[in-house]
C-alpha cells in the first residue's frame, strides 16, 4: 500500500495528479494525513523543479507612482519584483532565519564586529553583460547612505562609517561602532546591487537577478524574462514571470480562482477558510514577525503612569482578538515585539493573560478617571477598528472606559501614529531583535513610537550588538524583552500570519517567516507543475 | 447659411464655448483648493511609514512643497494653458505621457461600451414603442430598470462570479497593454463593457421610448399610418428623427458618464484607465497628477454637455433657420 502511495506521490510531483486527489486517495487507503503530506513534499522535492512556463503573481500594494529605483521601494509590488531582477549580498534562510551567502560567497568580522569583509562570488554578471565587482557594491551602498539620499534604507546605513573595495572581489565595511548583525542588514531589500551603484540611472532595472526586466508598467503589470547568464541554478525556474497589480481584494481572489494568476498575497482572514475549500487552491499561512500593537506614549499623561499602562495591558483579551480579528491566522503577543520567528527568542518571559481583576487593581492604583481615548483606523491594520471595539468591551469589565475614536485612513501615518498618545499601529518586524529594538525602542530611534526612554535599555542594546557569544547575547535579549514587557508602552496582543493563496499548479513553495509569499521570493523559488 | 456673428446659432455656440471655458477656470480653482485641503503629506506618503526625518526633508525641498499655495496655482494653471501638465511628484515622470496612455485606455473602454450600449438602447426603445404597454415593452423596461437599480460594483461582481470564476469564459481582470492582440483586448474588456452597458442602458432606452411616444401622437404619424406604411418604418423614418434632440442629450450625458464615472468599474476589473491612475495618485498625494486628471475629466464633461446642448439646438429647425 505504501509503495502504491509513493508512486502516486510521484505522479503528483510530475503534475499528473492533483494534491487534493492524492490526499483523498491516501485517506481511502487508510493513511494518516500528516504522513501522506510529508510523503508528498518529499516526492515533490526529490522530483526537482520543473523548468519553463509563465508564473504569475497577483499582488496588492502597487501603484502608478512606483519606481524601479530600489532606494524608493516601499510597497509589496516593487519588493517582489525587485527580487526577480536584482540581488542582495546575503539572504536570510527561510528555515532558521540565519544569514546565508548570496552575491557574497562568504563574509567575516574582525574582532569587535566593527570591520566586516565580504568576499564576492566570481563570474556573476549583470543583465548588461558587465561582471559584478567590488566597486559596484561600494557604490550601491554609498548611494543608499549619502546625505541627500531618499533611500528607505538610510536608517540602517547610518551606522556605517565607510565602505571600500579591497581588490576586485572584496568589500570592506567599517562601522561607527560594532554590530554583530551587520550581515542581516545587508539582506535588506533596498540594498540590491546595481552596476556602478545605479548612480547614473537609478531606475534602469539592471541587476544580477534571474529575470531581466521586460515590462514595467507601474501600477499595472510587470514581466521578467529569464536571464541566460544567470549564475544560480537553484532559483528562477519559470521562463517568464509576471506580476499583475490587483489592489482590490475581490479582484485578487477571482483572478486566483479563475486561474489568471498562480499566487496572491494578503488573503483576507475573513475569507481564507472559504478560499481553502475551493478545489485547486491552497492557503499558505506563515507566522512572521509582523504584529499589531496599541501604542501608549510613556512620556504623556495619562500613560506616563506605569500602573495605568499595566492596567491597559491586563485588560486586553489576546486570545479573543486572535480568534475574532485574525480568524485564527496569527498568534498571541506578549507586549514585547519579539516572537519565535526571531533568532534567540527568550521563551521564559511569562505570558500575560486577560485578567480584569488585576487590571482593575492597577487602574485604581493609577488614580486615573474618565475615558481613555484610543485612536484607530483600518489604515493601521485590517480589522483595527473591530479590534479596538473588542478591546473596549474587554476593558469595560475591568471598569476601564475606552473611547474609540475613528480616524481617517488618509494621513493616518503622519497625523495619528507616532503623534497621538494612544493609537493602533502595524509593525512588519525586522530580521533581528537588534534591528527591531533599534528602530522602535531605542531612546533616540526615529520611530520610538511609545516614547519610551530608558538609558539602561539602550546600554543593553549596544552591549548585545557587539556580543559575539550567543549565550551571553541571549541573556541580554531576555533582559531587554522583560523590560519592554514590564515597563514599555506597547500593548502587543497579536502577531499576524502572512496569508497567501497558492494554486495547486505551483510547487516548491517555501514558508519564509521574513515576509509574505516566501519573503518575496515565490516567483524565483517556485515552479509550475 | 452664411456664418456671421448676427446668426443666433453662431452666437449661441460662441457664447456656450466662452461659458464652458469660464466654468473650466472656476473648476481649476476648486480642484486646486480641494487638493490643498487633503490631509497628509506627499513626501510622507511616498516614503511610507518607514521614512526618516532626513529623507522626508530632502524630498520635500526637492519637490518645492515649501512655496506658497497661490504661486503654485499660477505656475500650474499657466503651464496647463501651454499644454504642459507638469511632472509627477512621486515618480518624476512626465504627466502628459502618463495620462495619454491611460486616457486612451479609458476612451477605448468607453468607446466600445458606447458602441454596444447606444444602438442597443435605441433599438430596444423602438421595440418598446412598437409593442407599447404589451408584454415585451414591460419586460424590456423591467429588466433594464432592474439593471440600473443595482450598483455597478454589484453587477461587476455578479458577472465575474458567473463568467470568470464559474464558467471561465472571460478573464476577471481586464489588464490590457500595448501590443496585445486585438481579439485578446476584446476578450479582456468584455466584462467591464457588459457592466457599463447594463448600467447606462435603461436611462437611454427609457428616454428613447418616451421621446418617440411623444411624437407618435402627432398628426403626421397618423398620416403615415393612414398611408399604410409599416409600423417600424413609421417609427424609424418619421417618429425617430423628430424625437432625436432629447435622445442626443441623454446619449451624450451617458457617454460623459462612461468616461468620467468609471472609477469603480476600473477598480473592480483592474482596468488600467484614468480612474485607477487617479486613485493611485490621490493615495500618494501626488497633487499635480490628481489636478491634471481632475481638469481633464472636467473638460471632457463640460465639452460633452456643451456638445449635447448645441446638437439639441441644431436638431431643432426653428433655431437652425431663424427668421
Amino acid at each position: 500500500m505504501s509503495d502504491k502511495l509513493k508512486q502516486l506521490s510521484k505522479e503528483v510531483a510530475k503534475g499528473r495528479m492533483s494534491r487534493r486527489d492524492f490526499l483523498g486517495m491516501a485517506g481511502t487507503l487508510g493513511v494518516a494525513l500528516p504522513f501522506a503530506s510529508s510523503l508528498l513534499s518529499q516526492s515533490v522535492m526529490a522530483a526537482g523543479p520543473k523548468k519553463g512556463g509563465n508564473l504569475v503573481l497577483g499582488l496588492v500594494g502597487g501603484s502608478a507612482t512606483d519606481s524601479l529605483d530600489p532606494a524608493l521601494n516601499a510597497s509589496q509590488v516593487p519588493f517582489h519584483f525587485g527580487y526577480c531582477w536584482a540581488e542582495t549580498l546575503v539572504e536570510t534562510s527561510p528555515i532558521d532565519g540565519s544569514v546565508t551567502p548570496h552575491l557574497a560567497e562568504s563574509f567575516e568580522a574582525e574582532p569587535g564586529a566593527k570591520v566586516w569583509h565580504f568576499h564576492l562570488r566570481k563570474g556573476v554578471t549583470f543583465h548588461n553583460g558587465k561582471e559584478l565587482v567590488a566597486d559596484d557594491v561600494v557604490k550601491t551602498l554609498q548611494r543608499h547612505s549619502g546625505e541627500e539620499t531618499k533611500s528607505g534604507a538610510l536608517g540602517i546605513m547610518r551606522g556605517i562609517e565607510k565602505v571600500e573595495a579591497a581588490g576586485q572581489y572584496e568589500v570592506v565595511v567599517t562601522l561607527k561602532s560594532g554590530n554583530a548583525d551587520l550581515p542581516y542588514l545587508m539582506s535588506d531589500y533596498h540594498l540590491v546591487i546595481q552596476p556602478g551603484g545605479g548612480f547614473d540611472k537609478p531606475d534602469a532595472g539592471i541587476g544580477t537577478g534571474p529575470y531581466q526586466v521586460e515590462v514595467a508598467e507601474h501600477g499595472i503589470r510587470y514581466m521578467g524574462k529569464k536571464y541566460a547568464g544567470y549564475w544560480n541554478d537553484s532559483v528562477g525556474h519559470a521562463d517568464t514571470v509576471e506580476i499583475l497589480v490587483l489592489n482590490d481584494q475581490t479582484a485578487r481572489m477571482s483572478a486566483l480562482q479563475s486561474g489568471r494568476v498562480h499566487m496572491i498575497n494578503r488573503v483576507d482572514p475573513k475569507t481564507a477558510k472559504l478560499l481553502a475549500r475551493m478545489p485547486k487552491i491552497n492557503i499558505e499561512n506563515t507566522s512572521g514577525r509582523g504584529h499589531y500593537p496599541f501604542l501608549m506614549h510613556c512620556d504623556k499623561a495619562p500613560f506616563d503612569n506605569l500602573d495605568l499602562r499595566l492596567a491597559m495591558k491586563n485588560a486586553i483579551d489576546r486570545e479573543a482578538l486572535v480568534k475574532r480579528v485574525l480568524h485564527g491566522y496569527g498568534s498571541v503577543g506578549n507586549d514585547f515585539p519579539i516572537n519565535k520567528a526571531y533568532d534567540l527568542f527568550p521563551t521564559d518571559i511569562k505570558q500575560r493573560v486577560y485578567d480584569p481583576d488585576r487590571a482593575a487593581h492597577h487602574y485604581k492604583k493609577s488614580g486615573h478617571s474618565g475615558p481613555v481615548v484610543l485612536r484607530v483606523s483600518d489604515a493601521a491594520f485590517s480589522g483595527a477598528v473591530d479590534a479596538a471595539v473588542l478591546y473596549q468591551q474587554q476593558a469595560a469589565k475591568a471598569g476601564i472606559k475606552i473611547e474609540v475614536k475613528r480616524e481617517p485612513s488618509d494621513g493616518y501615518w503622519s497625523n495619528v501614529w507616532n503623534v497621538q498618545p494612544f493609537s493602533a499601529s502595524y509593525w512588519s518586524g525586522r530580521p533581528t531583535q537588534d534591528g527591531m529594538y533599534t528602530v522602535g525602542y531605542k531612546s533616540d530611534a526615529d520611530w520610538n513610537d511609545t516614547k519610551w526612554f530608558r538609558p539602561k535599555f539602550d546600554k543593553l542594546l549596544i552591549q548585545a550588538r557587539v556580543e559575539l557569544d550567543q549565550g551571553l547575547r541571549a541573556d541580554l535579549y531576555r533582559e531587554m524583552g522583560q523590560m519592554v514587557h514590564d515597563d514599555g508602552g506597547a500593548i502587543i496582543p497579536m502577531f499576524n500570519d502572512y496569508i497567501d493563496g497558492v494554486s495547486e499548479q505551483v510547487q516548491g513553495y517555501i514558508k519564509d517567516p521574513a515576509a509574505e509569499l516566501s519573503n518575496g521570493h515565490s516567483l524565483i523559488r517556485c515552479w509550475l507543475a | 447659411m452664411t456664418v456671421s456673428l448676427s446668426n443666433p446659432l453662431v452666437m449661441m455656440v460662441a457664447k456656450r464655448t466662452a461659458l464652458g471655458f469660464l466654468l473650466l477656470i472656476a473648476i481649476s480653482v476648486v480642484i486646486f483648493a480641494g487638493t490643498e485641503m487633503l490631509p497628509g503629506d506627499v513626501a510622507q506618503s511616498i516614503l511610507g511609514q518607514s521614512a526618516t526625518p532626513e529623507a522626508l526633508a530632502n524630498l520635500r525641498a526637492e519637490m518645492g512643497l515649501n512655496e506658497p499655495a497661490h504661486t503654485r496655482y499660477f505656475n500650474w494653471f499657466g503651464g496647463m494653458l501651454q499644454g504642459d501638465l507638469g511632472t509627477s511628484l512621486s515618480s518624476g515622470s512626465d504627466i502628459s505621457e502618463m495620462i495619454a496612455s491611460r486616457l486612451s485606455n479609458t476612451l477605448f473602454l468607453a468607446g466600445w461600451s458606447a458602441l454596444v450600449a447606444v444602438p442597443l438602447a435605441i433599438f430596444l426603445g423602438m421595440i418598446a414603442v412598437h409593442y407599447r404597454d404589451g408584454f415585451i415593452d414591460k419586460f424590456i423596461s423591467m429588466t433594464t430598470l432592474a439593471a440600473i437599480s443595482l450598483p455597478e460594483f454589484f453587477i461587476g461582481y455578479l458577472l465575474i462570479m458567473f463568467f470568470a470564476v464559474t464558467w471561465n469564459l472571460f478573464p476577471s481582470t481586464s489588464i490590457i497593454y500595448e501590443g496585445m492582440p486585438f481579439l485578446d483586448q476584446m476578450t479582456a474588456i468584455a466584462l467591464p463593457c457588459a457592466t457599463l452597458t447594463l448600467v447606462v442602458l435603461a436611462h437611454m432606452m427609457r428616454m428613447t421610448r418616451a421621446a418617440i411616444l411623444n411624437v407618435m401622437s402627432s398628426p403626421y404619424v397618423e398620416t403615415a399610418e393612414l398611408k399604410g406604411l409599416s409600423p417600424f418604418k413609421i417609427i424609424f423614418h418619421h417618429a425617430f428623427p423628430n424625437a432625436i434632440s432629447p435622445i442626443i442629450t441623454v446619449v451624450v450625458l451617458n457617454m460623459a458618464y462612461l468616461v468620467v464615472g468609471v472609477v469603480v468599474v476600473e477598480i473592480i476589473f483592474v482596468y488600467p484607465g484614468m480612474g485607477q491612475l487617479l486613485v493611485d495618485h490621490v493615495t500618494k498625494r501626488d497633487v499635480p497628477v490628481v489636478q491634471a486628471a481632475g481638469l481633464i475629466f472636467a473638460a471632457i464633461y463640460i465639452f460633452l454637455n456643451m456638445f449635447a446642448d448645441i446638437m439639441a439646438i441644431i436638431a431643432n429647425p426653428r433655431l437652425r433657420h431663424p427668421k
